[in-house]
């Protein structure tokens, strides 16, 4: 057992930590980079400064918060003047900043620029190489966290606007290390089973460091690599990643990705319901129109043609016709004229018509009687008047 | 990846016929009853869209990783 004299409390130990701490750097200069910089809403501002080796907490007042020449972002490099606090609820130890200026880009914020400036001279983020989003994606692939915002913002943009997709999620870590390796395995894993339309790559918004695995070589190379077309979704609006750079088409938020891939349920649904009626007005018209050109064709000149001729005809059938019976029996009456004056004529030259005025006919023999020396007495003669005959005979000669 | 593109992704399908459909009625340049069937066809395209649309449930999957680490879909339809 250790001397009861020799036992400090936890209160007592920090107590004395933070007296040694603090009397020892009262008042340093210091540089590094700055990240997770949130500015609280009392005013206050609390950030990270740290290198390539070490991290410390640091907090600014909100009335020297006021004082600083630059607003403060992630990534930049600083040099800032102040002291080491403890806080002994916490246990831990921050830099208490008075001061501060920057120094220029800081070191990730030049490994983004040196991998942009490299990743675009060998063209991957040529405009040429961009692929065209499906319109009408059936199977959108997700490639983020399981548990963060970006997956449920996701989900619910594509619930409102085209419930009838399918989501696949990869889940991946999206920050620390090991996420790149992870989020550049799941585009490939996606191109492997050939099944999404498209890919959304993303996360939520955060610092630098949060970002970092989008900024990556091998995410880059990963979305470059991929047939199916990948809508890049890291951060919130400002924030810029290489991967934004090389996907096909950057959208600012999750949310808004998930806008850009799919179209409105319910605008294609008016538009199926306008091109119906527009099916139906063509048909309807068109109909109408052939219907209108029927019937002016029915009454038109050249369609009624024929039926003229045949009337014509027919008229001209009926003129000959009439014409024709008077011709004929203009002739038939001149022919009964004809043979009447004939017929008396005939009648005329007939000997009965001559017996009819007193002449006789005498026959012997049954030969006419012309001359009064062919009789000799005694002969038998015959008479004949207009109305019959009687016989005689010849008494004795006749005198010339 | 395109061979199985052009079985399945009939939704884009039947919409670009369904628009060339439209378009070549408005046009009124086909014989009637040529018309009448493309009529009788589109709006049967349009049928089939919208209840394509009306599917009302999101379908979300997951990838999962095997033993190898590697993604992989546990997807039983899976051809």
């Amino acid at each position: 057992m250790p001397d009861d004299a020799k036992v400090l409390t936890v209160t007592e130990l920090t107590r004395r930590i933070k007296f040694s701490l603090e009397s020892s750097f009262p008042r340093v200069w210091i540089q590094g980079e700055l990240s997770n910089v949130k500015r609280h809403t009392s005013g206050h501002l609390y950030f990270t400064l740290k290198d390539a080796g070490a991290q410390i907490s640091a907090v600014m007042w909100r009335s020297r918060v006021g004082m600083l020449p630059f607003s403060p972002e992630d990534g930049m490099n600083v040099q800032a003047r102040g002291s080491i606090t403890v806080y002994p609820p916490r246990g831990n130890y921050q830099i208490d900043v008075e001061q501060m200026q920057p120094l220029g880009i800081g070191e990730l914020q030049l490994a983004f620029e040196r991998l942009k400036q490299k990743l675009a001279d060998e063209g991957l983020f040529d405009p040429a190489h961009k692929k065209p989003l499906p319109e009408f994606p059936e199977r959108i692939g997700v490639v983020t966290s399981e548990t963060g915002a970006a997956i449920q913002d996701i989900l619910s943009v594509l619930a409102r606007r085209m419930p009838s997709v399918e989501v696949i999620l990869a889940p991946v870590r999206v920050q620390g290390a090991g996420a790149a390796e992870e989020i550049a395995d799941a585009v490939e894993a996606f191109n492997r089973s050939g099944r999404p339309d498209v890919l959304i790559v993303g996360r939520g918004g955060g610092s630098l460091e949060d970002l970092w695995p989008f900024n990556e070589e091998i995410v880059a190379r990963a979305i470059y690599a991929s047939r199916i077309p990948v809508v890049s979704a890291v951060g919130h609006e400002i924030d810029f990643s290489i991967a934004d750079f090389v996907a096909d088409l950057r959208a600012p938020t999750p949310s808004a990705a998930a806008e850009l891939v799919v179209r409105d349920r319910t605008e294609l649904l008016d538009t199926l319901r306008n091109m119906c009626y527009t099916m139906h007005d063509s048909v309807t018209a068109r109909a109408e129109t052939l219907r209108e050109r029927m019937r002016s064709l029915v009454s038109s000149y050249s369609f009624n043609r024929p039926r003229d001729v045949v009337r014509e005809s027919i008229q001209r059938l009926d003129e000959l016709d009439r014409s024709l019976s008077r011709s004929f029996s203009r002739l038939q009456e001149s022919a009964h004229q004809r043979q009447e004056a004939l017929g008396h004529r005939l009648e005329a030259l007939s000997p009965r018509g001559v017996l009819k005025r007193g002449y006789a006919l005498v026959r012997h023999d049954d030969r006419i009687v012309s001359s009064a020396r062919a009789l000799e007495p005694g002969d038998r003669a015959a008479i004949e008047f207009s109305d019959g005959t009687v016989p005689a005979r010849i008494e004795r000669d006749g005198t010339p | 990846m395109t061979a199985k593109k052009s079985t399945r992704n009939t939704f884009e399908d039947n919409l670009r016929r369904l628009e060339q459909i439209v378009e070549s009625l408005e046009q009124g340049s086909v014989p009637l009853d040529k018309a009448v069937d493309l009529y009788e066809e589109g709006i049967r395209l349009s049928r089939a869209c919208a209840d394509r649309l009306k599917e009302a449930e999101l379908r979300i999957k997951k990838l999962s990783k095997n033993l190898d680490g590697q993604f992989q879909l546990n997807d039983p339809d899976k051809e």
